[in-house]
């Protein structure tokens, strides 16, 4: 049963560090928190499963044309509406949430909710390891975790773009003088950010059901995530994503399942009053603004 | 040490994630001095002034105003022991009238303490503390909304702010910058007439010609290093300071 | 040709905005007229409605409060996402009072405001120091998670709820109470808001470091607006428990953290009276579309995107605008 627990407890982690790692990568580059995060996850899930279903596209082409339809309507998102509100937290916050909500609501009103919307299984198999039964997919997850993670750290250390995001992150102004269009970075960020939560989804869903609720839920999970491990660090998501995803299998397995979501309240709770700015926050509070 | 010094800094490093702005910075400042702080850009004049007023936590040393070791102490804490300091960058509320402005430091701790615990009229003292600056009143310069001010009136109710916390000590962080020779030549009575009154004063300035007719005494810092101190003739004929400010090898 | 709006003070406005001896009715009413309308209408509205629309009118003033206390955190830099924080620990303050220790209603309510408003503040005073986006997420996320802990735990009745509730003594005492509080919570913080306290509180949001430098400590500023706000978001919550006489996990909701955002910015941020009339405006129209279902929600979702980004000072700046001042077009060169 430990074994087994720690099994799943990875699988889990890397679930988590999944779901927050688009938002985080957004934030990171552009200053912009997607409030609209956990909607295009499941409007990417929602997508794939109408090419599929309505229009008998096969799974894979489906995937991806729903990835692309996402990160499209990320960039659209910025150019239509965060643009014209650009550094106003408020607004951007306000305007985020309320396209998040509009999305959600509009699927829960067509009446997408119920045990057929789910998306297939990549291959049908399990294993067994450490003693219990693993599924295919979840495996998948936790490679493709890996592969997502060590793709990005490529991207952002290693291609023009990346370096581009890298120095908008690090000085705007400077980057701005150095002939980088802001403007443009902060566009492909939300639009990176929802083709990263579109892939979670897909990668994601087929071990449960696709619903509106799953939205909040992983809008949820991304911002516990990124309050703990520190807004914008991408070290920080995958510790933290493994502090909460472990945390919450064992006290599902030693303590019981209504308990999970109290250890990550509490989880919260403690690293924001012994450090607010998260574990690898790089916040310094006034220091910073100087 | 010496026992009278009002400010003491004494040993004061400060990194930043591996760059050094400040290293091993110590001087003094007695009681009605006017000290010059000067240097090239980014020499971390601006850091000194964040260290002393508490914005900026030092790496390592220790900072003494009044005898009182006011180390890592809160910004605001500071603030109240009586130093005041201006900004650079100007931020006033544009919307709103000049005098509404000084709300905001008579409405300080440090006001009412100094008062005997009462505040008094605000708008009445914010007026009066204008007028000193240089806001006419017969003009009803102080009733304009800070945005159509020009960058002289702003400047001035930056002064003003920090003349308003009745500090014993006032940082004044590049309060020349972006004026014209005019603008500059009517600030600085108002300046030499805080020295009148007793006021000590480290000013951080680029218009040297400026600041070397008030100054007593000039710090030069280079690289967050201080390389020079002294009477401001002594200190510009020394060679470390035509170097580092003029790039001439001596 | 070229043209540019040019906009002139009425004379009206002129005429009574500075000289302070008023010379006719009119001018004495031109004054006058926007906070008696308000006044009188909440102390006229609950008798000229019929049974069901004086219910409607109840969760009006609600979620009037709810936008009034979301409006105080925003003029403070503080972007709340979860009003449902406020008004489900002040609904869930209010169950247990009267539940299980059988306070009566008024004192039920009035200690729940206070509790509520302390708890909230405790949860929230880590964040303070941080960045206004922190504020929001956690906001955001404390009434969600807090849902599912009483769901699991069955804590407070559990998914039941706690029944049973002691009702305020009549439906004029539950009307004129909501009015009265209402009309004092606007008039009182629009007035806090425009003294130098709230002076102090916006120089907080708009440039925090020139108020450090007056010597005042922001986070014990900012911790006491928090509090104003939350006692005003539980004072919504405790009052709607003893309405309905239940308490239970439903007033963590998010139509209560929605509908208040949307009401203020609808209405108008920064002002109160935006929020106020916002509500005024959402909750009856929400009422009528009741047939639509969920839609609502989709609808206030966009309204919130396009008020934000087309029409970002609200109905009731606009409504002020023109109420002052009047417009034209003049040609330019």
């Amino acid at each position: 049963m430990f074994l087994g627990t720690i099994v799943y407890a990875l699988v889990n982690s890397v679930i988590l560090a999944l779901m927050a790692i688009g938002f985080n990568l957004t934030f990171g580059i552009s200053g912009v928190a997607n409030f609209a995060y956990g909607a295009l996850y499941i409007f990417s899930a929602y997508a794939s499963w109408m090419l599929m279903n309505l229009l008998h596209i096969p799974y894979l082409p489906a995937a991806v044309i729903s990835i692309l339809l996402t990160t499209l309507l990320g960039a659209l998102m910025y150019r239509f509406v965060l643009l014209r509100i650009r550094g106003q937290v408020l607004s951007e916050v306000i305007a985020t949430f309320g396209i998040g909500l509009a999305i959600l609501e509009l699927f829960r009103y067509l009446g997408f909710v119920g045990f057929e919307y789910t998306l297939p299984v990549f291959i049908d198999r399990s294993f067994f390891i450490a003693g219990t039964y693993v599924d295919m997919q979840r495996i998948i997850i936790v490679i493709a975790g890996v592969l997502i993670v060590v793709a990005l750290w490529i991207f952002t250390h290693h291609t023009a773009v990346g370096l581009a995001f890298r120095g908008i992150a690090q000085d705007e102004r400077t980057a701005l003088s150095l002939g980088i269009d802001s403007d443009w970075i902060a566009t492909l960020s939300v639009s990176f950010g929802a083709g990263l939560a579109a892939l979670a989804a897909t990668i994601i869903i087929p071990l449960g059901s696709i619903s509106p609720g799953e939205g909040y839920d992983v809008l949820i999970k991304a911002l516990a995530v990124c309050i703990i491990g520190g807004l914008g660090s991408t070290g920080g998501v995958i510790v933290a994503s493994f502090i909460i995803g472990f945390a919450e299998r064992f006290t599902d397995s030693y303590i019981g399942s209504h308990w999970t979501m109290i250890v990550s309240l509490a989880a919260i709770l403690i690293v924001l009053i012994v450090k607010p700015s998260g574990l690898f926050g790089k916040q310094k509070e006034l220091e910073e603004r100087i | 040490m010496a026992p009278s010094a009002l400010l003491q800094v004494t040993g004061v490093y400060k990194n930043f994630g591996g760059v050094q702005a400040v290293s091993d910075l110590s001087f003094e400042l007695s009681p009605g001095e006017l000290l010059g702080l000067i240097g090239p850009n980014g020499c971390g004049k601006t850091t000194t002034v964040n260290l002393i007023t508490g914005f900026v936590k030092p790496s390592q040393g220790k900072i003494f105003f009044q005898g009182r070791n006011i180390t890592g102490m809160a910004p605001h804490k500071i603030v109240r022991l009586g130093i005041a300091r201006t900004f650079q960058m100007v931020k006033p509320f544009y919307q709103l009238p000049a005098y509404k402005n000084m709300i905001i430091p008579l409405y300080s701790p440090r006001v009412k303490q100094l008062a005997g615990g009462k505040y008094g009229d605000r708008d009445a003292v914010a007026l009066d503390l204008l007028e000193e600056v240089g806001f006419e009143r017969d003009a009803y310069v102080a009733y304009k909304n800070a945005s159509v001010l020009p960058q002289g009136y702003l400047k001035r109710l930056e002064l003003a702010k920090a003349i308003a916390l009745q500090p014993d000590l006032m940082i004044l962080d590049e309060l020349f910058s972006g004026l014209s020779l005019a603008e500059v030549a009517s600030i600085l009575p108002i300046i030499e007439k805080l020295r009148q009154e007793g006021k000590t004063i480290i000013m951080i300035e680029h218009r040297l010609k400026e600041l070397f007719r008030i100054a007593d005494r000039v710090v030069v810092l280079n690289f967050g290093e201080k390389i020079a101190e002294g009477p401001s003739n002594v200190v510009m004929e020394s060679d470390a300071v035509k170097k580092a400010y003029l790039g001439v090898e001596a | 040709m070229k043209k540019r709006k040019e906009r002139i003070d009425r004379g009206i406005k002129a005429r009574s905005g500075d000289i302070f001896a008023l010379s006719s009715w009119r001018e004495m009413l031109y004054l006058s007229a926007p906070r008696l309308i308000p006044i009188i209408g909440f102390m006229v509205l609950p008798l000229v409605l019929g049974d069901y629309w004086q219910k409607v009118l109840l969760s009006v003033a609600v979620f009037a409060l709810l936008a009034i206390s979301w409006d105080i955190l925003a003029q403070s830099g503080m972007i709340s996402l979860g009003q449902a924080l406020f008004f489900g620990t002040g609904a869930y303050a209010a169950g247990i009072f009267n539940y299980y220790w059988h306070w009566h209603p008024l004192i039920s309510i009035a200690a729940a405001t206070i509790a509520g408003g302390l708890l909230c503040t405790l949860f929230l005073l880590p964040v303070l120091r941080l960045r206004g986006i922190y504020f929001s997420m956690v906001t955001l996320i404390i009434p969600l998670m807090l849902v599912r802990i009483i769901e699991a735990t069955k804590i407070f009745g559990g998914t039941e709820g706690l029944t049973g509730i002691e009702a305020l003594s009549s439906k004029w005492i539950e009307l004129y109470l909501a009015m009265a509080v209402l009309t004092a919570a606007l008039f009182g913080f629009r007035r806090m808001i425009a003294s130098d306290y709230g002076l102090i509180l916006k120089a907080i949001n708009d440039n925090d470091r020139s108020v450090i430098n007056a010597g005042i400590n922001i986070y014990w500023f900012k911790t006491q607006a928090l509090f104003i706000s939350a006692c005003v978001g539980a004072f919504a919550g405790a009052f709607m428990t003893h309405v309905y006489m239940f308490a239970g996990m439903p007033v963590f909701a998010l139509d209560y953290s929605i509908l208040p955002i949307a009401a203020a910015v609808v209405g108008g941020p920064g002002t109160l009276a935006g929020a106020t009339l916002g509500a005024f405006i959402l909750v009856p129209l929400s009422e009528i579309l009741r047939g639509i279902g969920g839609l609502r929600i989709v609808l206030y979702g966009l309204f919130l995107v396009v008020f934000i980004v087309a029409l970002p000072e609200g109905i009731f700046q606009y409504v002020q605008r023109k109420y002052h001042q009047f417009e034209r077009w003049v040609e330019v060169e």
